[in-house]
């Protein structure tokens, strides 16, 4: 655990450890319960998660990354603290996820200027030390940028589907990837909410009392925002189209081709027999030698290991993409035509 | 294949084997390796495990493969099922093919077989003597083919030592037995990279991808553009290499670039992908599970022999990895193209029995143009 002072435990709360934290500070969870005074952080982190909610990022009260008063500093990591409570006990799963997120993009733009502060060397070290603690990360400055190693780089920009991240986008020397300030935090933003997340789900849900019962009951309401529809199509995405018609017209279609197009039809919930039909014009067809690979595909022979549609990346990398429009934020071929649409 | 075909080639490569067990070894850390083979005309085997060069020589003498292959990968249990292995990394592989390098010279050195009469003839649309559509094409590996390869090689080996930082003991270039050069990487920081990020490594290397902002190109303030400098590390300093060519063109090719636009840079780009990116097959370096070519053993599609290039300029396949012996045989070739082998021309054969060296022999036969039948 990184030793942090007043100041970083309110930038960086989530680093903290609740229950010690509390008790350092003299506080038991239950006098929230019947301290009015306390009502106060209650209701503050309420509207932390709501902010959080709304996509928005919780804006603190520290000005110029101190405090402005006395107070300020523990109420800042109380609210985060009893924000987290209200979380367990409402449960709701949607909320955890955009309450991390936000977190996330909220220390985030802490670390990143700690990374970039020229004044103050420790701020720097200390970015990179968490960096490094939470993620596995080794973070290098040189001269205005800082430098981490490609394999490092390519296990955290995989997450991104941006052109802009694609390593061919980067400047690559001797190993190593040049990266902002910026760009090197933005890097682990997803990481970064996982950990909060992994630390949320992995605290002990307290017992509700009544001074949380309000709260989480209208937390519960919020959440349900959130709840998503599912609008589908039945039309093919463009990748499938083409493989689809590479085979009636009698072509070869590449063994990535055909592995694309039966896990696909396999993952819309069609059968080997429905299928195999497809594959009759291929130069090299082979019923029994189709049906045995479909079934490999299904899992329904061999070691049953049942394989999935590839990501539009891999179609992508195997020339088989042919993306269009429509096709815009899907990650998987399987997701075409889904749209998800939010009740809000 | 004709079964007295199959029995020729197995009795060479048995030969082969017996009297060249110093070229064929297993590779380093063999116990945590996954081994597989085939027999002509059976399924693959594989899941195998093989401690030293002496189990491997006698798997190679007790089963006489038509092709022998190892893993790249490395596992606890290398004999149990895929997801019961327990991956601990991988060597970084690459294969240069020409066969995918879109060549000129391939035309002229490929023919096709029909698949309903076997009758060998110059690729048209159907077979000239039974009319069929079905047929195979059959290409004999030109030197062009391998020089353009050997090109490839040469610019991997430039990213993979200067932008990739690894050292050059750690790169082995072997040639692949038939079309191309296997290339391997091993000890270095990719070791565990999965398949997603070594498929976002394959993309970097064929430069495939780039868009112009990385060069400086500015999508809506295009005038205001910058170019990278021509002695700029990686992509950037290729491209303005490519684009730019001297300093003294520079003001004269911005001009240029600045009276276009944004769309036609980024053509620019997709164009010169071909041009300065490392032509591999992506599918290879990204495959984390893939048992791949031993080296030293035979390529049951030519008869060569994967063999390590010490010396990629001066290595010449036809000679360097033609290592079966030059006993006389007899076979009946339909081979519509000359070849060079041992510094010997062969061919064309038009459907004629001829006396050849089992090296040319088996040659023929691997590629389906010959038989002794």
């Amino acid at each position: 655990m990184i030793n942090l002072g007043q100041d970083e435990i309110a930038k960086y709360p989530f680093l903290a450890d609740a229950g010690q934290y509390l008790k350092d500070k003299g506080f038991t969870l239950e006098q929230f319960d019947t301290d009015p005074d306390l009502q106060l952080i209650i209701e503050k982190a309420y509207h932390r998660i709501e902010i959080a909610a709304d996509g928005k990022i919780y804006k603190s009260d520290l000005i110029d990354d101190k405090a402005g008063k006395d107070a300020t500093l523990p109420r800042e990591v109380f609210s985060f603290l009893i924000a987290v409570v209200l979380l367990k006990l409402c449960g709701m799963y949607s909320l955890i996820q955009r309450f991390s997120l936000a977190e996330a993009r909220r220390a985030e733009k802490y670390l990143e200027k700690d990374l970039a502060n020229l004044s103050d060397k420790t701020k720097e070290e200390l970015a990179v030390r968490i960096i490094k603690e939470l993620f596995s990360l080794n973070v290098y400055k040189q001269n205005d940028y800082f430098t981490i190693s490609v394999s490092d780089y390519l296990k955290h920009s995989i997450n991104f589907h941006e052109r802009e991240w694609k390593l061919v986008n980067r400047r690559v020397e001797k190993g190593m990837v040049q990266l902002t300030s910026h760009e090197t935090v933005r890097l682990i933003r997803k990481e970064l909410s996982n950990y909060i997340t992994s630390k949320i789900h992995s605290i002990h849900t307290p017992p509700m009392s009544s001074g949380f019962k309000k709260p989480v009951e209208k937390l519960i309401m919020l959440a349900k925002k959130f709840s998503t529809q599912t609008i589908s199509s039945t039309e093919y995405p463009p990748c499938i189209k083409h493989a689809i018609e590479v085979l009636e017209k009698g072509e070869n279609l590449s063994h990535s081709g055909r592995f694309l197009l039966g896990t696909y039809l396999l993952g819309q919930g069609q059968t080997v027999e429905q299928i195999a039909p497809l594959f009759k014009n291929a130069p090299d067809y082979n019923e029994k030698v189709t049906l045995y690979q479909l079934n490999h595909l299904a899992g329904s022979i061999g070691n049953a290991t049942k394989y999935s549609c590839p990501s539009c990346d891999k179609v992508k990398s195997q020339n088989l993409c042919f993306a269009i429009p429509e096709c815009d934020n899907i990650i998987n071929p399987l997701q075409f035509g889904k749209k998800k649409t939010l009740n809000a | 294949m004709h079964e007295i075909d199959q029995r020729l080639l197995e009795e060479s490569f048995k030969k082969y084997y017996f009297d060249n067990f110093d070229l064929i070894h297993v590779p380093d850390r063999p116990s945590e390796r996954e081994f597989g083979y085939q027999k002509f005309n059976v399924g693959m085997n594989r899941h195998i495990s093989l401690k030293s060069d002496k189990e491997l020589h006698l798997l190679l003498i007790t089963n006489i493969p038509s092709d022998v292959y190892c893993s790249n990968a490395y596992y606890s249990f290398p004999t149990l099922p895929m997801a019961e292995k327990d991956w601990q990394g991988a060597d970084l592989i690459f294969d240069i093919d020409s066969k995918d390098l879109n060549l000129n010279c391939r035309k002229e050195h490929t023919c096709a077989k029909c698949s309903s009469c076997n009758t060998t003839f110059q690729i048209q649309s159907s077979c000239p003597k039974c009319n069929s559509t079905k047929f195979d094409t059959k290409s004999l590996t030109c030197n062009m083919c391998i020089s353009s390869a050997k090109d490839e090689v040469t610019k991997l080996y430039d990213i993979l030592t200067n932008d990739l930082a690894i050292e050059e003991e750690n790169i082995q270039t072997y040639f692949s037995g038939n079309e191309g050069f296997h290339i391997y990487v091993t000890n270095s920081q990719y070791q565990k990279l999965s398949s997603r990020e070594r498929s976002e490594l394959a993309d970097y290397i064929m430069f495939r991808g780039a868009i112009p902002e990385t060069f400086g190109i500015k999508k809506f303030n295009f005038e205001k553009s910058s170019f990278p400098e021509l002695n700029e590390k990686g992509w950037r300093g290729k491209v303005a290499k490519q684009i730019i060519g001297s300093k003294s063109k520079k003001p004269k090719v911005i001009r240029e670039i600045i009276a276009g636009n944004y769309t036609m840079f980024q053509k620019k780009l997709d164009d010169l992908k071909d041009v300065i990116g490392a032509k591999i097959d992506p599918n290879v370096t990204m495959d984390v599970h893939r048992i791949f070519r031993l080296a030293g053993s035979i390529n049951s599609k030519s008869g060569f022999s994967k063999v390590l290039c010490k010396n990629i300029e001066k290595f010449n396949p036809f000679t360097d990895a033609c290592l079966l012996d030059d006993e006389t045989i007899e076979i009946k070739a339909s081979c519509p193209i000359q070849f060079k082998l041992k510094n010997r021309k062969f061919g064309p054969y038009n459907d004629e029995k001829i006396s050849v060296p089992k090296y040319a022999a088996v040659y023929m036969i691997c590629k389906g143009l010959a038989s002794t039948a």
